[in-house]
């Protein structure tokens, strides 16, 4: 059975701040395994967003990527998310707003309601651990996650991405 | 050694264009180029911020840790890395040669990564160009653009996609950081019902591979004044071949050729590859050079990858894919085809090939087996290679009796394609930048000639809001007079 909700987290773990999204899933992993949760939400975790992910979001009711920002304030943004035709692409890896795109042009019809969750990194060395800002970013967005997938509802996402200081991009 | 407009001979009196980074390339690319008042070109050069802490990050760790940390690298190839090491692993451990299942998994994950990595290169990064031209709009020059313009060849290039995904999961373990490759062998068979799974589809793929090729022949052949000629410059060509000479991805014995098809050097066991190989360093490139050394750093820089491949072997094993080699060598006329484009037509080729190999093992017991692992006579250095989706890959390892890693060199794929890069963009700056007022798609001319050798910059990082495109025009004083921006 498909779950409602999936999550997309992002990154290379052995970059630095780029693990934000892959040690963001590892926590969720298991917070969903405590809370008998793991069968309404399912985890995909790569190196970056592809064609493929597209096909990911079918039968879902809402869909999150989770991955690190540079130019994102802190501690994250979280925000809705739509189609986007017109996007520049940056090379080997889509945006989340490209993946909604190709599935409203492969599947015919509107993606699931999709929220982006960008944690501000900081550094992105090969080898590096996360630096001390990211960590904090991390506690700050489980705190969120926690108020997202307890009970996940799309009145309850628009609201908090409604809500001051996290709907910026 | 310098190069035809490698280097200008006055170089601050002259305008700077840069390329940076260039978009649908992995990582950090960057091209500049000088232009005098009459936008004469007079140096063009390909950068590649290649990261080279790879050998730091691979120093000092436990050898069996190697094939899984080596993924993380690239978040393009990562399963190349994976496979290399593992080869470079099995020498350290003694596994001269690996059981029937062990070999059949691996190469079974590595067609399964050529299938998806050149599905995604033809669909996602060079049809926008192929499908609309180089001068098309940019907001539709990607794969939205060609999902909404061609939605069935969008929709087959996802599945293609997913199908190698799939391959690659259930003989690695998990879709990314899989560990099925291990020194000695692979740690994982499959099972009935995975094999099952893909026996399902792999026809319809192959059916769509064989497309692909047509759809490429197609665009090539109906305008052959562009694609014999864009970019186009003579060289070596260099790759792995396998038995009898057969195209071969996963292993085999070092072969090179002369820009005339003229064998070099055949049978070469890529554990020398260091006396047939040097890399050069030059002051304005963080990327090596490699060159053959027989011939020298003027002579003896080469192409790698699916040009070079298919032109380099002797035959190709699978049938759909031999008679499209055959087309393709009846068309270069028997003498090698150089055109960067071509590139495009050999890399489809090649994943026409990875298909029909891919259902040849599915259907092939030994992928269900048990005999995993072997193990020999300890070494203290190893050599892996295989061809990767984008050239030739080299992993060369040094451990210690605490089974800890001393010494890494990796040549990667995009830095054997460097010099070849280098021409080509220097090239069809000639050709089409010479003289003219640069536009953005001008400017994209440059970026089709290096998207032909699908680069991959090593750098799986990604963030949001990273990696623009951003061209400016700087005059003498370093002024910026104009500037193009895709962010």
């Amino acid at each position: 059975m498909t779950a409602p909700v999936v999550i997309f987290a992002v990154g290379n773990p052995s970059r630095g701040d780029d693990a934000l999204g892959p040690e963001l899933c590892g926590r969720l992993e298991k917070w969903l395994e405590n809370r008998g949760l793991a069968g309404q939400v399912e985890l995909v975790e790569d190196f970056q967003l592809q064609i493929e992910h597209a096909l990911d979001l079918a039968g879902r009711q809402l869909a999150l990527f989770i991955d690190a920002g540079t130019g994102t304030p802190a501690p994250y943004s979280f925000r809705r998310i739509a189609p986007a035709s017109g996007m520049a692409h940056t090379t080997h890896a889509l945006p989340p707003e490209a993946v909604l795109q190709v599935y409203v042009q492969t599947e015919s019809q509107p993606p699931p309601p999709a929220y982006t969750l960008c944690l501000r990194g900081e550094s992105f060395e090969l080898g590096a651990g996360l630096s001390a800002a990211a960590e904090a970013n991390l506690d700050k967005a489980c705190e969120l996650l926690g108020r997202l997938l307890a009970a996940p509802r799309l009145a309850d996402w628009e609201a908090i991405a409604s809500a001051a200081g996290c709907g910026q991009t | 050694m310098t190069y035809q407009l490698e280097t200008a001979a006055n170089p601050e009196k002259l305008r700077r264009v840069a390329i940076d980074p260039v978009s649908r390339v992995e990582g950090h690319g960057k091209v500049t180029i000088l232009l005098d008042d009459q936008n004469k070109v007079h140096q063009v050069r390909l950068h590649i911020v290649e990261f080279r802490g790879f050998e730091k990050f691979i120093q000092g760790r436990p050898y069996w840790e190697v094939p899984v940390m080596v993924q993380r690298l690239c978040g393009i190839c990562p399963v190349s890395h994976h496979l290399a090491a593992s080869k470079a692993m099995d020498v350290i451990v003694g596994a001269k040669k690996l059981t029937p299942a062990a070999e059949k998994l691996r190469r079974l994950m590595h067609y399964g990564q050529m299938l998806q990595s050149h599905a995604l290169h033809f669909f996602h990064l060079c049809s926008p160009d192929l499908l609309f031209g180089f001068d098309s709009d940019v907001t539709q020059r990607n794969i939205v653009g060609v999902a909404m313009a061609h939605p069935e060849t969008a929709k087959r290039g996802v599945l293609l996609r997913k199908f190698g995904q799939e391959i690659i999961r259930v003989t690695a373990g998990k879709r990314v950081h899989g560990t099925g490759s291990v020194p000695g062998g692979v740690n994982k068979s499959l099972t009935i019902a995975e094999r099952d799974l893909l026996l399902k589809d792999v026809y319809t793929m192959v059916a769509w591979a064989r497309d692909a090729v047509h759809l490429i022949q197609k665009v090539h052949t109906q305008d052959p004044g562009l694609y014999n000629s864009f970019g186009i410059f003579r060289s070596n060509f260099m790759s792995i071949v396998g038995h009898n000479g057969d195209l071969d991805f996963y292993h085999g014995t070092l072969r090179a050729r002369d820009d005339n098809g003229k064998i070099i050097f055949d049978g070469v066991d890529y554990q020398q590859y260091d006396k047939y190989i040097e890399e050069e360093v030059k002051p304005w490139s963080y990327m090596k050079f490699p060159y053959l050394r027989s011939l020298g750093k003027e002579h003896g820089w080469y192409k790698v990858g699916p040009l070079a491949r298919v032109q380099n072997c002797n035959q190709i094993s699978t049938p759909f894919a031999e008679h499209e080699r055959r087309e393709f060598v009846d068309y270069a006329g028997g003498s090698p085809m150089h055109a960067p484009l071509a590139y495009h037509w050999t890399r489809m080729i090649e994943m026409l090939h990875a298909a029909e190999q891919i259902k040849e093992l599915l259907h092939d017991d030994d992928l269900l087996s048990d005999d995993l692992m072997v193990q020999g006579e300890r070494a203290m250095e190893g050599v892996g290679v295989i061809e990767a989706p984008r050239g030739t890959l080299f992993h060369h390892y040094r451990v210690d009796e605490n089974d800890l890693v001393t010494m890494a060199n990796l040549i990667v794929s995009t830095t054997n394609n460097n010099q070849a890069m280098n021409e080509a963009v220097r090239h069809v700056a000639r050709r089409y930048l010479h003289g003219r007022e640069v536009t953005e798609g001008l400017l994209n001319h440059i970026e089709v000639a290096i998207r032909a050798f699908d680069p991959c910059l090593s750098c799986a990082t990604h963030a949001l809001g990273k990696m623009p495109l951003e061209v400016e025009l700087v005059d003498v004083e370093g002024t910026q007079i104009h500037a193009l921006s895709r962010a």
